[in-house]
C-alpha cells in the first residue's frame, strides 16, 4: 500500500481562506493534530475527497494565537479544544469551547514544549568511530539502545 | 417557550460499558442541545513514545482498545512499514486480513449484544454473547490470546496460521453464518426493536459527511465511504463491497452492522482462498526517518495512526484519531430533537469506544 498524501505548508494567515476553499470544493475534516517540535508546534488539518488525502501544515510558536475553522468545519472544535488543552496552544473563536475542561490531565498541557522531550536524532556515522575511542565501553553500551533491539 | 432544564448522562449510565457524560439540555421531554464530556479514563499513551523503542511500541498499539486490539497495532505497523519503506510478505497481509475481519465481526456483535441488553432484550444479549464466543476462540487457536492478540508486529506477523487450522476456520464459519442469521432475524423484524429505532437519531447525508461522520455511522446515512478500499494489507486482492442504508436512523445502523458481519465472514472465505505460501514476517533494519498518516477501516470506521520518526528509535509523535472522536460531532446533532428516552438508544448505536477515545 502506499496512499498519495500530499502535505501543503502554509502560513498560519493563510490558513482559513485555504480551508474554506477546500470546504467549498466538497473536502471533509478528517482531523487536526499537532506536533510539538524543539521551540514550536506544527498544526495538521486533514482533509479527504474521494479517498484523496490532503494535509495543510502550520507552525506556530509557543504563546501564537491560532484561528479556529469551527465557523467553516463545525466538527473542528473538538480537535481544537484537544489541542489547547494538551499543548496549551490558544486557538481563537471555537464555536463551543471547553475552556480547558475537555481533559483533565494530571500535569497540565502534557504535549508542552517544556513537557516533551523529544529524541536526538541519529549521530552521523562518519563520527562514529572517533567517538567510539574516546569514550570507555559501559557508556558506549548505554547508548546503543534496549536490550534485543540491536539490527 | 418551556423552561430548560439540564439532565446529566453518564458517565455511569447502565447502558455505557465506559464513561461519557452528556449534559443534556432538555425543553419538557426533548433534548434541544447536549454538551459532550470525556477524559474521565484518558491514560496517555500517546505519550509512551518517548519511552518505548518504536518495535516495542506495538505491544502499547496492542492495548489501546480492547475491540480493536488488533486494528491499532496493525494500523500503527502500516504507518512505521510506509515510512521505512517495507515490503510485508504477502502471507502476512493476508493473515492481518483474517485477524482484522474476525475483529470486525466479533465487535459487531459485541455491539449487538450491548444493544439488545439497552433494549431490554436480554436472552438476545446472551445469544450474542454467545456467538462471540466462536469468533474468540478462533483468535485463542490461532494467536494464544483472546482480547489482546498480540500477533502484529512490523514487517508482518508474529504467527502462522498452518493450512488445517485456516480450514478448520473457515468449516466453523457456516455454522456462525446460520447462527447469525437466526438472531440478526430477530434484530431485523421484531417488533419492539423496530419501533425503539426506526426514525430515532436521524443523521441526513449531508449532515454525515460535513460533521465527518466514519464507518457504519457515515454507511447508514448513505456515504459509501469504507477506507478498505484504500487497498491495504490484502484488500486490494479481495472483493471488498460498501453496506449502505439510506435512512440515516438507529435502525439503518442496526441493520449496516448486521450485513458487515456477513460480508466480513465472505471476505475471511475470499482471503483464505487466495492466501499464498512463504514467509510471514521480514527482519526489521534501521528506525523509522519521516512520517505517515495510515488510514484503515475499524469497527467503527475511520482511523488514522500517525507516526513521525527522526531515524532514532524513539518516535518524535505517535496520534491515533479513533472513529469515537470522529463521530462525537455527529451524536450531539442526532441527539437535538429527540426525545429522553431514546437518547440511551441513539448512544448506543454510535458505538462508541471510550478506550479507543481516551487512548
Amino acid at each position: 500500500m502506499s496512499e498519495p498524501q500530499e502535505i501543503v505548508l502554509l502560513g498560519k494567515n493563510e490558513l482559513v481562506g485555504v480551508v474554506a476553499q477546500l470546504y467549498a470544493e466538497g473536502y471533509r475534516l478528517v482531523q487536526i493534530g499537532c506536533n510539538t517540535l524543539r521551540a514550536a508546534y506544527e498544526l495538521n488539518y486533514s482533509f479527504d475527497k474521494d479517498y484523496l488525502f490532503k494535509n495543510l501544515r502550520i507552525t506556530v510558536t509557543p504563546g501564537e494565537e491560532v484561528p479556529s475553522i469551527s465557523a467553516i468545519y463545525q466538527n473542528s472544535f473538538l480537535y481544537e479544544n484537544e489541542i489547547h488543552d494538551l499543548f496549551g496552544i490558544a486557538v481563537t473563536n471555537i464555536s463551543v469551547d471547553y475552556h480547558g475542561t475537555l481533559y483533565r490531565t494530571s500535569i497540565k498541557t502534557p504535549f508542552s514544549v517544556d513537557n516533551v522531550r523529544l529524541p536526538e536524532p541519529p549521530k552521523q556515522k562518519a563520527e562514529a568511530p572517533a567517538q567510539k575511542e574516546d569514550r570507555p565501553r559501559q557508556q558506549e553500551a548505554e547508548t546503543e539502545g534496549p536490550e534485543g533491539q540491536k539490527e | 417557550m418551556a423552561r430548560k432544564t439540564i439532565i446529566p448522562f453518564g458517565p455511569q449510565h447502565p447502558v455505557l460499558p465506559e464513561p461519557i457524560h452528556f449534559d443534556l439540555v432538555m425543553e419538557d421531554e426533548t433534548v434541544v442541545d447536549a454538551v459532550p464530556s470525556i477524559s474521565y479514563v484518558h491514560r496517555g499513551l500517546e505519550r509512551l513514545i518517548e519511552k518505548r523503542d518504536f518495535v516495542d511500541f506495538v505491544h502499547v498499539a496492542d492495548r489501546i482498545c480492547g475491540l480493536c486490539s488488533f486494528m491499532h497495532s496493525m494500523g500503527y505497523c502500516q504507518a512505521v512499514e510506509e515510512i521505512m519503506g517495507i515490503e510485508v510478505p504477502e502471507r502476512a497481509l493476508y493473515l492481518r486480513t483474517i485477524w482484522a475481519e474476525l475483529s470486525r465481526v466479533h465487535s459487531h456483535i459485541f455491539w449487538l449484544g450491548v444493544a439488545a441488553d439497552a433494549f431490554g432484550f436480554e436472552s438476545l444479549f446472551m445469544q450474542s454473547m454467545r456467538l462471540r464466543e466462536a469468533v474468540l476462540d478462533v483468535f485463542e487457536a490461532t494467536t494464544g490470546a483472546r482480547v489482546i492478540l498480540g500477533v502484529c508486529k512490523v514487517g508482518g506477523v508474529r504467527r502462522d496460521i498452518d493450512t488445517d487450522t485456516l480450514h478448520g476456520i473457515v468449516d466453523r464459519l457456516p455454522t456462525l453464518k446460520a447462527n447469525l442469521e437466526e438472531i440478526s432475524a430477530v434484530f431485523i423484524n421484531d417488533y419492539s426493536i423496530q419501533h425503539r429505532l426506526i426514525g430515532v437519531g436521524y443523521i441526513s447525508k449531508e449532515d454525515a459527511y460535513t460533521l465527518g461522520c466514519v464507518g457504519p455511522m457515515a454507511r447508514a446515512s448513505g456515504l459509501a465511504m469504507d477506507m478498505r478500499f484504500l487497498g491495504y494489507a490484502a484488500y486490494k486482492y479481495l472483493d471488498v463491497e460498501p453496506i449502505v442504508e439510506s435512512t440515516g436512523d438507529c435502525y439503518a445502523r442496526c441493520l449496516v452492522r448486521i450485513r458487515e458481519i456477513f460480508h466480513s465472514i465472505d471476505l475471511i472465505h475470499q482471503a483464505a482462498e487466495k492466501i499464498p505460501e512463504g514467509p510471514f514476517d521480514l527482519k526489521v533494519k534501521g528506525a523509522p526517518n519521516g512520517e505517515f498518516f495510515s488510514r484503515i477501516e475499524q469497527p467503527r470506521g475511520e482511523v488514522i495512526h500517525y507516526v513521525k520518526g527522526n531515524g532514532s528509535r524513539f518516535l518524535q509523535r505517535f496520534r491515533v484519531r479513533v472513529p469515537t472522536f470522529s463521530n462525537i460531532p455527529a451524536m450531539i446533532k442526532a441527539l437535538k430533537g429527540s426525545g429522553i428516552a431514546d437518547v440511551p438508544n441513539i448512544i448506543l448505536t454510535l458505538d462508541p469506544c471510550i478506550s479507543c477515545t481516551e487512548r
